[in-house]
């Protein structure tokens, strides 16, 4: 059960859309910051495979520049 | 303990969201996200308790969510005007250190060699007749208290008045020393009083922030996103003038370098370029301000009981002027590897009369072996051109931890302080002697040890009893070679109260089990002269005990009790109180408890209900009585000073055998020492060990690669750490940096204990060292 975070970069003038479109994501959570143009990113999946999926989600986002890994756990299911 | 899937998986997450936090700060500086503080927090019915952030001079607001007994949430204070609801890095995790595993919760008496757990009240009793006994067989001034800028308002209250009202010596001092008195001797020579003139609402009008060797990115990070906010939305402009490149020079709109030291020689040249071109302010130079030079080559204390007292001597404008020949931008250019046209370029910004501009410095200018010099002529800058006092416009000396301006400046946990005003006054003696309710012939006259030289005389072994409180002297003094040995001998009985174990409680006799920051009530003050007041939010662990209650059971066992009536529930309260006595009137008035208790801080003078946010100025200042627009009123006549003060080399600079210097500092994701922020995991793997940072030509030059092991050794010791090359900071040619949190990299082995004579503040920003392969 994978738990990820990133920090995702916007297309210049798309920070906004970038958060909405991240948002409708399920399992998907965004912080923006307040005064900058930067993203965290904290995924939250069942398995590998649907982090993967995810992931190429997120990156086919147009409103997206830049996604950068920053941490990840992987946690056993009954831990 | 059962922990619920989803308890953990929150929890997982919010590590998640905290490292990536982490990493944008280090990368972005200001940064800052509001909103993860709402979204982090677990739903049910916290209990939200205000108080100041544990870990800087900005002194920003928190709220810690309470929750069955625990700490389970952090966020910004949005009713604090200080940081409106925003926080940094360490702001947002400080609760998580109270988890650490080896946290000292008993007391901890060496017998034979090893640490034996012992009841509370049996390790006061040792501490106290230990104390007793010691003055008894060598007299009081062989027993020293070494106390802290983050001790809070009463513990450095009880500290003072069991040292110099109830035994009757000096020897208490703190590591404020270590930061701040070149800022408090700068303040006493140019004001007469302590302090800046401003307040944090001088960023919203300035067109000019100009930082003097300061990093504030990663030192006081609040307020750099507050200067960033004023960027973005009125284009005010970041000028960084510092030794280094560091992520605030990538946030400036200018950065300048300048050869370590030479800061001097520029802020000299700066006013040549005012007064050469016409923009002194004469009529506020006339009615304000006095002129005088003071003695020269004062050397920098590097010998036991070196002493040094400055003469005074008044000198008039076309002296002042002839002095400054010497300090055209083409001859300091020379020297300092500043420019000519940037040298010009700082000028003008002081010198264009619609322009407001605010001063920041912190370490940089503190930590210098001529630091009150440097402050004296930061000053000159302001004076010259009248920029001082006004909304906006002002130098502005910024505090490095939570209250070394309420507690080590306004208590005085210095050698010569009282809580009011200096030993030395028989004034100020009378009249602590008067609220203390002690006879005044007890307090002594006469200052005894500072820092540098406390812990040389426990070298020595003349003092033979030290207690030290919220401090971990083993990592943060300068040349910690000599101290380390020196704490270690059989001749000194050494008693430290603290949270986690550290590389001082290693040489302890007694070590005692300190609460944390929200584990008991307290006050700060901050850099604005803002005191803050929290009440106690969680129990802490154990036997832990507030260093305060552990001081006054101290002085009860050894005799003092009538001095210190206070109660365990309430002596917070009762010591405030009393304290405020010291400061009545409508120069340094204190709000009273119960106006603390309601708002997120309050800054000082308080009159009449009201703060005074600049002071001297009479359109904000009750105080000012003069009848003109500014009034300095801690000169007796009323008048600023402006100093004459050279530029002379450092005390130690590299040569042949040493051919680089050696600047050492902080980052962002560590407090301090790192004993508290080395134990917050998601801060820890951000940075988990020091390093040493190179200019790419001098590592290439060496042959260096980043991330080899490198060892850094100067005349007094060395240090092996990784190279850093081009990552977080990049030193001048020449120059190397090394952060100093990490207790496995000891870097203060190789510093120098110089300081500035006036202050006597060591300078850890410069040295000379070697760099071998390790
Ligand atoms: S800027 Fe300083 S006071 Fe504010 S949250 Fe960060 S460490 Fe705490």
């Amino acid at each position: 059960m994978p738990i990820i975070s990133y920090l995702a970069h916007p297309q210049d003038g798309k920070k906004e859309s970038l958060i909405n479109e991240i948002s409708q994501l399920s399992n998907c959570e965004v912080i923006p910051a307040e005064n900058k143009d930067l993203l965290i990113v904290v995924t939250d999946t069942n398995n590998k495979e649907e982090d993967e999926q995810l992931k190429e989600k997120i990156e086919a986002l147009d409103s997206l520049k830049l996604l950068a890994m920053v941490s990840g756990f992987d946690t056993p299911k009954n831990n | 303990m059962y922990t619920s899937l989803t308890n953990r998986r929150s929890f997982i997450k919010k590590m998640a969201a905290a490292a990536a936090m982490t990493a944008a700060a280090t990368m972005f500086p200001g940064i800052v996200f509001a909103k993860e503080q709402e979204a982090g927090i677990p739903s049910g019915n916290l209990d939200w308790k205000k108080g100041p952030c544990r870990f800087c001079g900005v002194g920003c607001g928190i709220l810690v969510g309470v929750e069955n007994g625990k700490a389970v949430a952090v966020k910004g204070d949005p009713n604090s005007s200080v940081n409106k609801g925003l926080l940094c890095v360490k702001g947002y995790h400080q609760t998580m250190c109270i988890q650490a595993k080896d946290r000292l919760e008993h007391a901890l008496v060496k017998k034979n060699g090893t640490y034996v757990k012992t009841p509370l009240n049996e390790a006061l009793d040792l501490v106290a007749s230990k104390m007793k006994e010691t003055i008894e067989k060598h007299g009081k001034d062989s027993v020293a208290m070494y106390t802290s800028g983050q001790s809070t308002i009463p513990e450095g209250y009880v500290a003072s008045k069991l040292m110099k009202g109830a035994i009757g010596t000096n020897n208490l001092d703190c590591n404020a020393r270590l930061c701040m008195a070149s800022a408090v001797a700068g303040f006493l020579t140019t004001f007469g009083a302590d302090e800046p003139m401003g307040c944090y609402e001088d960023f919203d009008y300035a067109d000019y922030y100009v930082t003097w060797g300061n990093n504030m990115a990663e030192m006081h990070p609040v307020l750099f996103s507050r200067m960033l906010e004023q960027k973005n939305k009125r284009g005010s402009k970041i000028i960084d003038f510092a030794t280094r490149t560091s992520r605030s020079s990538a946030a400036s709109d200018k950065s300048i370098l300048f050869e370590p030291q030479t800061d001097l020689a520029v802020g000299n040249a700066i006013c040549y370029e005012i007064i050469k071109n016409g923009w002194v302010n004469k009529t506020f130079v006339e009615k304000h301000c006095n002129l005088s030079k003071g003695l020269t080559n004062m050397g920098y204390g590097l010998e036991d009981n070196y002493s040094f007292t400055d003469k005074p001597e008044k000198i008039n404008f076309e002296e002042y002027k002839a002095f400054l020949e010497d300090y055209t931008p083409e001859k300091v250019a020379k020297i300092s590897r500043v420019s000519v046209k940037d040298i010009k370029y700082l000028a003008s910004i002081f010198g264009d009369p619609n322009k407001k501009v605010m001063s920041l410095w912190c370490m940089g200018v503190n930590q210098h072996t001529r630091g009150t010099w440097m402050n004296n002529i930061i000053y000159n800058i302001h004076l010259l051109t009248g920029k001082i006092s006004q909304p906006g416009n002002g130098p502005f000396s910024l505090t490095g931890q939570p209250s070394a301006c309420g507690t080590a400046r306004e208590v005085g946990t210095f050698t010569h302080k009282l809580p009011k005003g200096v030993v030395m006054n028989p004034e100020h003696r009378e009249l602590a002697a008067k609220i203390w309710k002690v006879p005044v012939e007890r307090i002594p006259a006469k200052p005894t040890y500072h820092t540098t030289e406390m812990f040389r005389a426990v070298d020595r072994g003349d003092i033979k009893f030290i207690w030290t409180q919220v401090v971990n002297p083993l990592v943060s003094l300068p040349r910690t070679s000599r101290f380390r040995p020196g704490m270690e001998k059989d001749s000194c009985f050494v008693v430290v109260s603290d949270v986690f174990p550290t590389p001082t409680t290693d040489v302890a006799d007694v070590i005692l089990p300190a609460s944390w920051h929200i584990e008991k009530s307290g006050l700060y003050g901050n850099s604005e002269r803002r005191t803050q007041h929290w009440d106690k939010m969680i129990e802490g662990p154990g036997e832990t005990t507030p260093d305060a209650w552990m001081t006054i059971q101290v002085a009860k066992r050894m005799g003092y009790g009538d001095l210190f009536p206070y109660s365990e529930e309430n002596h917070v309260e009762e010591i405030y109180n009393e304290y405020r006595q010291f400061h009545e009137g409508k120069k340094h008035g204190m709000a009273p408890l119960e106006v603390l208790k309601k708002e997120s801080g309050v800054i000082w003078p308080y009159v009449d209900g009201k703060s005074t946010q600049w002071r001297f100025n009479a359109k904000f200042d009750p105080a000012c009585s003069n009848g003109e627009d500014f009034h300095f009123y801690g000169k007796p006549d009323g008048k600023a000073v402006i100093w004459q003060r050279p530029y002379e080399p450092a005390a130690e600079s590299p040569d042949e055998e040493y051919p680089f210097w050696l600047n050492t500092g902080r980052v962002i994701e560590h407090w301090h020492t790192g004993s508290m922020t080395r134990r917050i995991s998601v801060l820890h793997k951000a940075m988990p060990h020091s390093y040493v940072e190179f200019h790419p030509k001098d590592a290439k030059a060496l042959g260096i690669r980043n991330g080899e092991k490198v060892k850094v050794s100067s005349r007094r010791g060395s240090c092996v750490l990784p190279a850093s090359i081009n990552e977080r900071g990049l030193p001048t040619q020449g120059q190397v940096f090394v952060p100093f949190f990490d207790e496995n990299m000891l870097i203060n082995d190789v510093t120098l204990d110089a300081f500035c004579p006036i202050s006597k503040e060591p300078d850890f920003k410069k040295c000379a060292v070697k760099i071998e392969k390790a």
